[in-house]
């Protein structure tokens, strides 16, 4: 089954850490996706800009509006996400467990929902 | 390559008991195992199966644990344990005669009585059935993530209070013995009627609590554990007439009763009767000489209906559950008429056990054979919206049909 662990984190999480330390932490982030890669577990992952960065879009009766995100107003932010193959909701709460950001922040495990098959 | 599958099934709990005693680790083992499996699907296509592939798999696990410990790539909290497993460079190979316990022991440590009985059934489902978290929660009709954490929690529980990995010294079996007979009860029930899936019957987990039962009466023979190991025994006996040739449910009075095995019929009747001389006599015991009754039957209708009543009435002494009444009630229908009954089953299906298929089931067979048809249909009806299991639903569906006007 497919999981996908969202990484939350607080605006300015990084902010007291030295260059080093940063650095130390994106290495250990980039091994980790190596490691579930290597262990088969690994379906994508990738890290986001700042929640500043973002634009909403939304087509009302056909029009296209857009604001500046990030979509909710509030100290956690979506950093970034992992997408993993586990056998089972334990093994994905292991994996995201093993996830260095789990550290700084929190990861929300989501099973991936299978639409139902049209032709069944 | 299908070898490799069935020896997933066959091998993952085993092999998984074993590395958590080695790692004294329960998540670093699971990790293990998968990465065990996975060099095994690599490779064994190039160089053959190994003549002992769960020694092969332990000791691949342990390898590439030892390996991620030193290596440090992932966080974790280094238990003395496995300092002392990464110190050792060439720490002796796992013995054979400590993986046959392994099982066990893992049975022991989930069934410690710091742990809640719900955490104990799930967390031992999960670890030595190797049932997902999904279908536990299936199983239990709860919701995955409740089941999950309820599983995060006693391992937590486990690593925290250092609940050794390991049988424990007799005085401290009292304590722990009635959760461990009801896990392998609960094993072999799974393997005997998995509640989840294609299959009616998972053979290897029937064996495998057959197996640790006998362990188990070896290492501390107790009248109730005798008294489960001839229930498990008696009920295996059929194993092959339960099923047909398309894997539909085949009833008790329908099974070709020359196909049972004799000889488990023998040994589980001659242990269930030796338990039963020494009291006080457990449930075990009891559901063993009910089974004993069945088998001694040469055909269904020979069946000892008056004896089988009279341990069901000591049964309910024994254990009060509704359950074992719905059993009792349907001796009784078969004893004294579907009349007689369906005066019993039905409060129990409108009342505690109306979340139970087979009350609904139970009742609808006895409706069926009063003739009493539109009622019959509604129960079936009731039965087969509390069912998940393919084969189980087919038989509802077929006796559903079957009804007419």
């Amino acid at each position: 089954m497919r999981y996908i662990c969202l990484v939350h984190m607080q605006a300015g999480v990084f902010d007291g850490l030295t260059p080093e330390a940063r650095a130390e932490v994106d290495r250990r982030s980039l091994a980790y996706d190596r490691q579930l890669q290597t262990d088969g577990h690994y379906v994508h992952a990738d890290a986001l800009e700042g929640g500043d960065s973002a634009v909403l879009v939304q087509v009302r009766e056909g029009r296209v509006f857009t604001t500046d995100g990030p979509y909710m107003e509030s100290k956690e932010q979506l950093g970034g996400f992992i997408l993993i193959e586990a056998r089972d909701m334990n093994e994905a709460l292991r994996l995201a467990a093993g996830i260095p950001m789990a550290e700084f922040g929190t990861i929300e495990v989501r099973p991936i929902y299978k639409f139902p098959d049209p032709d069944a | 390559m299908r070898e490799i599958e069935a020896i997933y099934r066959t091998e993952r709990g085993r092999v998984l008991a074993s590395l958590i005693r080695l790692l004294g680790d329960f998540e670093l083992a699971e990790e293990a195992v998968h990465e065990a499996f996975l060099a095994a699907s690599q490779q064994w296509p190039k160089t053959g199966i190994p003549a002992n592939a769960r020694a092969w798999l332990v000791s691949a696990g342990r390898f590439k644990a030892i390996d991620r410990v030193r290596k440090g790539a992932r966080f974790r909290r280094i238990t003395p344990e496995l300092s002392r497993l990464t110190d050792s460079e060439d720490n002796v190979q796992p013995e054979t005669e400590d993986i046959a316990d392994d099982t066990l022991r893992l049975i022991f440590t989930c069934c410690h009585p710091a742990l809640g009985a719900d955490a104990q059934i799930a967390m031992t489902l999960r670890e030595v059935c190797g049932l997902t978290t999904e279908e536990v929660a299936s199983a239990f009709l709860a919701k995955p993530a409740a089941v999950a954490q309820r599983i995060v929690r006693a391992k937590q529980k486990i690593r925290d209070e250092a609940i050794p990995y390991e049988v424990p010294p007799p005085s401290q079996w009292p304590a722990r013995l009635d959760s461990v007979l009801h896990t392998l009860y609960l094993i072999f029930n799974e393997g005997y009627a998995a509640s989840h899936g294609e299959a009616l019957i998972r053979r290897e987990l029937c064996d495998e609590a057959i197996r640790l039962a006998r362990l188990l009466q070896q290492l501390h023979p107790t009248p109730d554990g005798e008294g489960l190991l001839a229930l498990l025994l008696l009920h295996q006996s059929r194993a092959a007439t339960r099923a047909g040739p398309h894997g539909e449910i085949v009833l008790l009075e329908a099974q070709d009763r020359r196909q049972w095995d004799r000889a488990l019929i023998a040994e589980g009747t001659a242990l269930a009767e030796h338990a039963f001389a020494q009291p006080p006599v457990g449930a075990y015991t009891i559901e063993a000489l009910i089974a004993a009754t069945h088998a001694a039957a040469a055909d269904a209708s020979a069946t000892d209906w008056r004896r089988i009543v009279s341990l069901y009435d000591l049964l309910v002494i024994a254990d009060a559950s509704p359950v074992i009444a719905l059993n009792r009630a349907v001796a009784i229908a078969m004893r004294d008429g579907p009349e007689a009954g369906l005066a019993l089953i039905t409060p129990l299906a409108e009342g505690s056990l109306k979340a139970y298929r087979f009350s609904h089931a139970a009742r609808a067979d006895l409706l069926r054979r009063l003739g009493r048809n539109d009622e019959a249909r509604d129960a079936y009806r009731s039965a087969l919206a509390l069912t998940q299991q393919k084969a189980e639903r087919a038989f509802l569906e077929k006796r559903l049909g079957d009804l007419k006007d």
